[in-house]
C-alpha cells in the first residue's frame, strides 16, 4: 500500500492485517510507523497504489454511502468544525443515517452534557476526543476506526472511553484502533499488530506478545522485581544465581530474570535477618512496552 | 450500552443527506458575522452609494435600475466565491471535509450540500436587496425575473467552482486573502457593479471575459433590456466548466 500525499510519498508495504467483528484490533507503532496511513487507506481517505483492502467485503476506494454508513471513523485531528456546538453537531451527523443512535443517550454516556454549550474551538483535547468518538458512533456502525482514541484524555475520561469501547466490542462491533501507548493496547486490545517502518513486524494476542521473546524467538519467563531500600545493600548471595541485579539509583534496586518463589522467600528472609523494610516493592512481568522496544530496537538498528 | 447501540439500517436517503448538509451549512453561514457583512451589508452600502452618486447616470435607466442587477451579481460573488471559499478552506484545515466524507454524506454529498447552502443564502440576499432596492424605486421588468434568477444561479455556479478551486489548493489563510482581495478588485474594477464602459480604458476590453463582468452585464441586460446576452452566458459557462474541472483535478481534501 502506498499513497502519494503532496510531495511526500508515504509508503506502507508488506503490511497484512485482519480485524474481526467483536474484537478490538490495535495497530501499535511509533510516530511515523504508518498507522494512520494504513487506517486512512482502509477508510478510503487515501488512495492506495498497490495492494488490496476489503472492508465488510467491499473496496473502500469505491465505497458508496451504504458501506460508509456501516463504518464509523474517528480521525486523529478530530475533523469537527470549530464553530459548532457539540449537540447540534451530533444531531447533524445523526441525520446522515437511517437509524442513528439516540443522541441524548450518547451525550449522557460520554459526559458531553458538561460542555454542550461550548464551541468545539474552546473544548479541551479530551472533550474534543469524546465528541469525535460520539460522532463516529452516532450512526450505529458495525466497524469503528479510532485513530489515537486516548490522546489528550484525562484519567476519568480515559476510563469512560475504555469502558465504552469494551462494551461496544462485547456487543459485536469490530473496532480497529491505533495507538503508540502500550498501556492502551494492553488494556483494550484482543489482537495487536506492531507496525514499524510501514510493515507489520509482529502480531498476536497481548498474552502471546508478552510471553514470547521476538528478538530471540523464545518463550519469556523473565520478570523484574523492583524495590526501594537503604542504599548500598549487597544481597547477591541471597537470591539464586543467574539473576540480573542492579542498583539503578542509590537505594533503588532491580532484579531481572527467571525469579522463582524460592528467590522471593530468600530475599525477604535476607531482609528480615537485617531488619530491612523496603519502602516499595513491585514485581512485573514483561510489558508490551518491553516487547515494543525489543522490536523497534531491532528494526531501527 | 446495548440499549445505546441498535442495528445499523444504512444511510439516510441521498436527498435527505444533501438537504441536511445544506441546512447545516446555511445556518453556519448565517451565524457568521463576517460573512453577513460581506453578503448583505457591503452590497447594500454599495447600492446606496450608487443611488446617491451620479456614477451610473446616462446608462439608459434610473440609477437604482442600473445599480441593482450589479448588486445582485455582487451578492452571488460574496456568497459563492468569498464566503463559501473561506468556509471550505477552513473546513479543509480542520479535517471537517475528511470527517464528513467518511460519513454517508460522502464527498459528492458534501459539495452538493455546499451548493445548496449557497443557493439558499443567495435567495435570501435577493429578497433583502430586492426589497431595499424596491423601496429606493427599483422597477425591474417582471419578465426579467426568470432569466435573471437563472443567470444568478449560473453565476453562483461559476463563483462556487472558483471558490472551491482556491479553497482546495492553497492554505486557508491564503484563501482568505485571495478571495477577499479578488472580491474588492472585481467588485470595484471587474465590471460587476460598474459597467465596463465606465471603467478606465485598458479594463474595458478585459472585464467582459471575467466572470464578474459577464455576470454583471448579463443581469443588467436582463433586468434593463429584457434580453439575455449569449456571449456572457457562454463566458460564465466556460468559467464554470474550467474552474469545476480544475477543482476536481487539484482539490486536496486534507
Amino acid at each position: 500500500m502506498a499513497s502519494l500525499d503532496g510531495k511526500m510519498l508515504r509508503v506502507v508495504s508488506g503490511l497484512s492485517l485482519v480485524a474481526e467483528r467483536g474484537q478490538v484490533t490495535a495497530l501499535l507503532g511509533a510516530n511515523g510507523a504508518g498507522k494512520t496511513t494504513t487506517l486512512e487507506c482502509a477508510q478510503g481517505l487515501q488512495k492506495r497504489t498497490a495492494g488490496s483492502i476489503s472492508l465488510l467485503g467491499a473496496d473502500p476506494d469505491t465505497a458508496g454511502a451504504d458501506l460508509r454508513s456501516r463504518v464509523g471513523v474517528m480521525l486523529q485531528d478530530g475533523g469537527l468544525p470549530p464553530s459548532a456546538r457539540p449537540i447540534p453537531l451530533l444531531r447533524h451527523v445523526a441525520g446522515m443515517y437511517q437509524n442513528p443512535m439516540d443522541v441524548d443517550a450518547l451525550v449522557e454516556r460520554l459526559g458531553i452534557g458538561q460542555f454542550s454549550r461550548t464551541n468545539v474551538r474552546r473544548l479541551s483535547g479530551g472533550q474534543k476526543q469524546r465528541l469525535a468518538l460520539a460522532a463516529a458512533l452516532v450512526g450505529n456502525p458495525e466497524i469503528l476506526f479510532l485513530d489515537e482514541p486516548s490522546a489528550g484524555l484525562d484519567p476519568q475520561s480515559r476510563q469512560m472511553v475504555f469502558e465504552l469501547i469494551a462494551e461496544l466490542r462485547d456487543a459485536g462491533m469490530g473496532i480497529v484502533l491505533t495507538t503508540h501507548l502500550m498501556d492502551d493496547a494492553e488494556r483494550l486490545a484482543d489482537y495487536v499488530y506492531i507496525i514499524d517502518g510501514g510493515h507489520n513486524v509482529v502480531e498476536g494476542t497481548v498474552a502471546e506478545l508478552l510471553q514470547h521473546d521476538h528478538a530471540a524467538d523464545t518463550a519469556i519467563t523473565d520478570r523484574t522485581l523492583y524495590f526501594d531500600a537503604p542504599c548500598g545493600l549487597d544481597f547477591a548471595g541471597a537470591v539464586g544465581a543467574g539473576l540480573d541485579l542492579s542498583e539503578t539509583r542509590p537505594g533503588s534496586y532491580s532484579i531481572t530474570g527467571q525469579i522463582t518463589p524460592q528467590d522471593l522467600a530468600a530475599l525477604t528472609a535476607w531482609w528480615a535477618e537485617r531488619n530491612i523494610m523496603p519502602a516499595s516493592l513491585r514485581l512485573e512481568a514483561r510489558s508490551l512496552e518491553d516487547v515494543f522496544l525489543d522490536i523497534s530496537g531491532r528494526n531501527l538498528r | 450500552m446495548s440499549k445505546l447501540l441498535s442495528p445499523n439500517a444504512g444511510p439516510a436517503s441521498l436527498p435527505r443527506r444533501i438537504i441536511q448538509q445544506g441546512r447545516y451549512e446555511t445556518i453556519t453561514m448565517l451565524r457568521n458575522g463576517e460573512q453577513l457583512i460581506l453578503a448583505i451589508v457591503l452590497p447594500l452600502m454599495a447600492l446606496v452609494g450608487l443611488v446617491v452618486t451620479p456614477m451610473l447616470d446616462g446608462l439608459g435607466g434610473s440609477r437604482v435600475d442600473v445599480a441593482t442587477p450589479g448588486i445582485l451579481a455582487l451578492c452571488a460573488m460574496s456568497t459563492a466565491f468569498t464566503g463559501q471559499g473561506i468556509a471550505t478552506g477552513f473546513d479543509r484545515r480542520y479535517g471537517v471535509l475528511r470527517f464528513l466524507s467518511t460519513t454517508p454524506l460522502g464527498r459528492g454529498g458534501l459539495i452538493a450540500g455546499k451548493i445548496l447552502a449557497v443557493l439558499v443564502v443567495l435567495f435570501l440576499q435577493v429578497l433583502v436587496v430586492g426589497t431595499i432596492a424596491a423601496l429606493l424605486g427599483w422597477q425591474p421588468r417582471p419578465e426579467a425575473w426568470l432569466p435573471g434568477l437563472g443567470l444568478l444561479v449560473l453565476g453562483a455556479a461559476a463563483f462556487t467552482a472558483l471558490g472551491l478551486l482556491v479553497a482546495g489548493t492553497v492554505r486557508p489563510e491564503a484563501t482568505l486573502a485571495i478571495t477577499n482581495l479578488l472580491w474588492i478588485l472585481l467588485g470595484a474594477l471587474g465590471g460587476i457593479v460598474v459597467p465596463a464602459d465606465r471603467l478606465p480604458g485598458p479594463l474595458q476590453g478585459i472585464v467582459q471575459f471575467l466572470p464578474s463582468g459577464a455576470l454583471g452585464q448579463a443581469l443588467r441586460d436582463a433586468f434593463l433590456l429584457g434580453t439575455v446576452p449569449f456571449p456572457a452566458v457562454l463566458i460564465l459557462l466556460l468559467w464554470t466548466v474550467l474552474a469545476g474541472a480544475a477543482a476536481i483535478r487539484w482539490f486536496k481534501w486534507n
